[in-house]
């Protein structure tokens, strides 16, 4: 796995999506099923790995079955890349 | 005066085979429903409803998502005469004890004798119950037995809901949060029905017209405008889900374009929302000539986000005619007024400081900052609109007071809630809490009496949010705030919630910032947008001793925000 994936992932959802940059984000957090990440925002971040690693995550992917944390997501962007 | 299993029953005779609603589901082909499938699959419903002893009259709450069983379920109980209410559902962010909670208290006041569920929740809504407690069934959705052909629709006639008289009540709707599932709104067959033949004359509906809506159904945008009067008027609809929509919003364009929707009901982040998360290369071939409103519903309407939507979707055909507003209130069942159907809505710029000081909508002064209100349009026949002193008197036009509102299509009352009720009307006039002031015969809301937070056209009621955030460890007790902010970006209202701390430490002020979110998205299902932790003695108390949302929040503006007043 790329190594820069998850720092590049938490930063963006630290300063843009929660607006609290100084919040330190843990690998293994649930995002979503911890409300942490709301729907409203799950595009944006949809947009963001489709622009900075070319990944595409389909709407219906969206939900905290296909990925909770950053190591998952993370998981799937490698994955896809390959 | 009909009544609404009435209206159903004489189009599942007259127009069998018409598609009522076109029902999404994102990957799935859209399903049709016919005005005899809505028939059959009531009657299944209406069936249960019989064998579990529920009684016309009875109240019975829907835990069910958007889908079938929702639409079935809701019209099955309008057959057999009883009272439904949707309840929106668990949502994985919110606490499954805090949903029950919410639960609990609904039942305390509605006092449901039956819940409608699916066989996978029925555990969970049990959960709620108390021993002796009103509910005396919870019945679980069966997917086998959609879609009969005949079903048991000749003996139909005989169901409780044809002897339900106009002035009964139909149906109950709430709002959201601890608060609000305490307070139904209880409306009648008649006001419904009127209230179907005014708004559709407001916006000149007619056979041609085909609904598009994401809204959810416990919403009374979403029941009213996007459920109700399209199938009681005939007006085909495509409904999707508001979770497909929320992380696909481009599905409502393409839904418009497949359709050649004419008519869709939106609030304000929506319009924002739709700008700035859709890519062209999720429109292609998409075509929006055939929308000829998009009507602009339930918070504060911004003349900037028509802009941006006309803007960005122009070049997909999108008219600038198109863009439309709407005031509206479940207490009136909807609409109050409505502009932007026969020509473009009326806007007008106001001194945003004189608005705000001096109660007065008048051109800006010189030096003087303009705000670019837009009108919620004329109020629609047989409602009256006054605007009202603090004292109760009736204002002239362009000065600010409370929207009072009198119509035939008023809530019965808030059921179980006489003290709510008697409360809410003076002389007559319903008090809306809003603030706002006529001219031209234009309705404008300016903003809000009542704390009452409205975002993403959901009601919210800080109370709430500041009950949670205060079982937050570190918190001093009872030393929160929590109020809205508009957000020009989103075009909505962002929570802002703020609470004192005796620790100085930055760590762990960020840790108390972090679980004071937490605790309010997990027990609330709203998403706070800014967590300040400030030392002791930090808020202002009124007079009276309470923390006032009004002070702090403007404390907050000067202090963090810099901009704006």
């Amino acid at each position: 796995m790329h190594p820069e994936i998850i720092p590049t992932i938490s930063k963006f959802i630290v300063s843009t999506i929660l607006e609290q940059p100084s919040r330190n984000l843990k690998p293994g957090e649930p995002l979503i099923t911890s409300g942490l990440i709301d729907s409203m925002s799950l595009v944006d971040l949809a947009l963001f790995v489709e622009d900075t690693f070319g990944v595409h995550l389909d709407d219906t992917e969206l939900t905290s079955d296909t990925f909770d944390t950053l190591e998952q997501l993370a998981e799937i962007i490698a994955k896809r890349q390959q | 005066m009909s009544t609404l299993p009435q209206v159903l029953w004489d189009a599942g005779q007259q127009v069998p085979e018409q598609v009522a609603i076109y029902l999404q589901h994102a990957h799935q082909p859209d399903l049709s429903i016919r005005y005899r499938d809505l028939l059959t699959g009531g009657v299944k419903y209406a069936r249960l409803l019989e064998q579990h002893g529920i009684l016309p009259g009875d109240v019975v709450i829907l835990i069910l998502q958007h889908g079938i069983d929702l639409v079935y379920g809701f019209w099955g109980a309008i057959l057999h005469g009883a009272i439904p209410s949707i309840m929106p559902f668990l949502t994985e962010k919110l606490l499954p004890e805090k949903y029950r909670a919410d639960l609990a208290s609904l039942i305390a006041v509605t006092k449901p004798v039956a819940l409608i569920t699916y066989p996978d929740f029925v555990e969970e809504a049990k959960a709620a119950l108390t021993q002796g407690g009103p509910v005396r069934a919870v019945i679980s959705t069966d997917p086998g037995t959609h879609h009969d052909e005949r079903g048991d629709v000749d003996v139909l006639t005989t169901m409780g809901g044809f002897r339900r008289q106009p002035e009964d009540v139909v149906l109950l709707q709430h709002s959201s949060g601890t608060t609000g599932l305490q307070k139904g709104v209880a409306l009648s067959h008649q006001a419904v029905l009127r209230h179907m033949t005014t708004y559709s004359e407001a916006i000149r509906l007619s056979t041609q017209d085909v609904i598009v809506s994401w809204l959810p159904l416990y919403h009374d945008m979403g029941l009213i405008a996007g459920f109700l009067m399209p199938i009681l008027t005939r007006t085909p609809l495509v409904l999707m889900s508001p979770f497909d929509w929320v992380r696909a919003p481009y599905r409502l364009l393409q839904a418009v374009s497949r359709y050649h929707g004419t008519l869709t009901w939106l609030p304000n982040f929506a319009y924002n929302f739709c700008v700035s998360k859709i890519r062209d290369r999720d429109l292609e071939g998409v075509d929006l000539s055939s929308w000829r409103s998009v009507i602009n519903c339930s918070e504060p309407m911004r003349w900037e986000s028509h802009a941006r939507f006309y803007e960005r979707f122009a070049p997909f055909g999108l008219r600038e005619s198109a863009l439309a507003t709407c005031y509206a209130m479940a207490e009136n069942t909807f609409a109050v007024s409505q502009g932007g159907i026969d020509g473009e809505v009326v806007w007008m710029d106001v001194d945003r400081d004189i608005l705000q000081l001096n109660g007065i909508a008048q051109p800006p002064s010189e030096g003087g900052v303009a705000v670019r209100m837009l009108s919620a349009g004329k109020p629609i026949r047989g409602v009256d609109v006054r605007v009202l002193s603090s004292e109760g008197t009736p204002l002239g036009d362009y000065i600010v007071g409370e929207l009072a509102v009198k119509s035939d299509t008023m809530l019965t009352g808030y059921y179980n809630r006489p003290d709510l009720t008697e409360k809410a009307f003076v002389d007559g006039y319903y008090l809306t809490g809003d603030l706002g002031f006529t001219g031209g015969g234009e309705v404008y809301v300016s903003g809000r009496k009542k704390d009452l937070m409205i975002v993403g056209g959901r009601n919210i009621y800080p109370q709430d949010l500041e009950e949670l955030a205060g079982t937050v460890p570190g918190v001093h007790p009872g030393r929160m705030v929590v109020f809205g902010v508009f957000d020009e970006i989103t075009g909505t209202e962002e929570v802002v919630a703020i609470v004192e701390a005796d620790t100085e430490s930055q760590e762990e002020r960020e840790q108390i910032a972090a679980q004071v979110r937490e605790k309010v998205t997990r027990g609330s299902a709203v998403v706070l947008r800014r967590v300040q932790v400030v030392d002791a003695h930090w808020l202002i108390k009124t007079s009276s001793g309470k923390i006032s949302r009004f002070a702090n929040r403007q404390k907050y503006l000067q202090q963090f925000c810099q901009q704006n007043g």
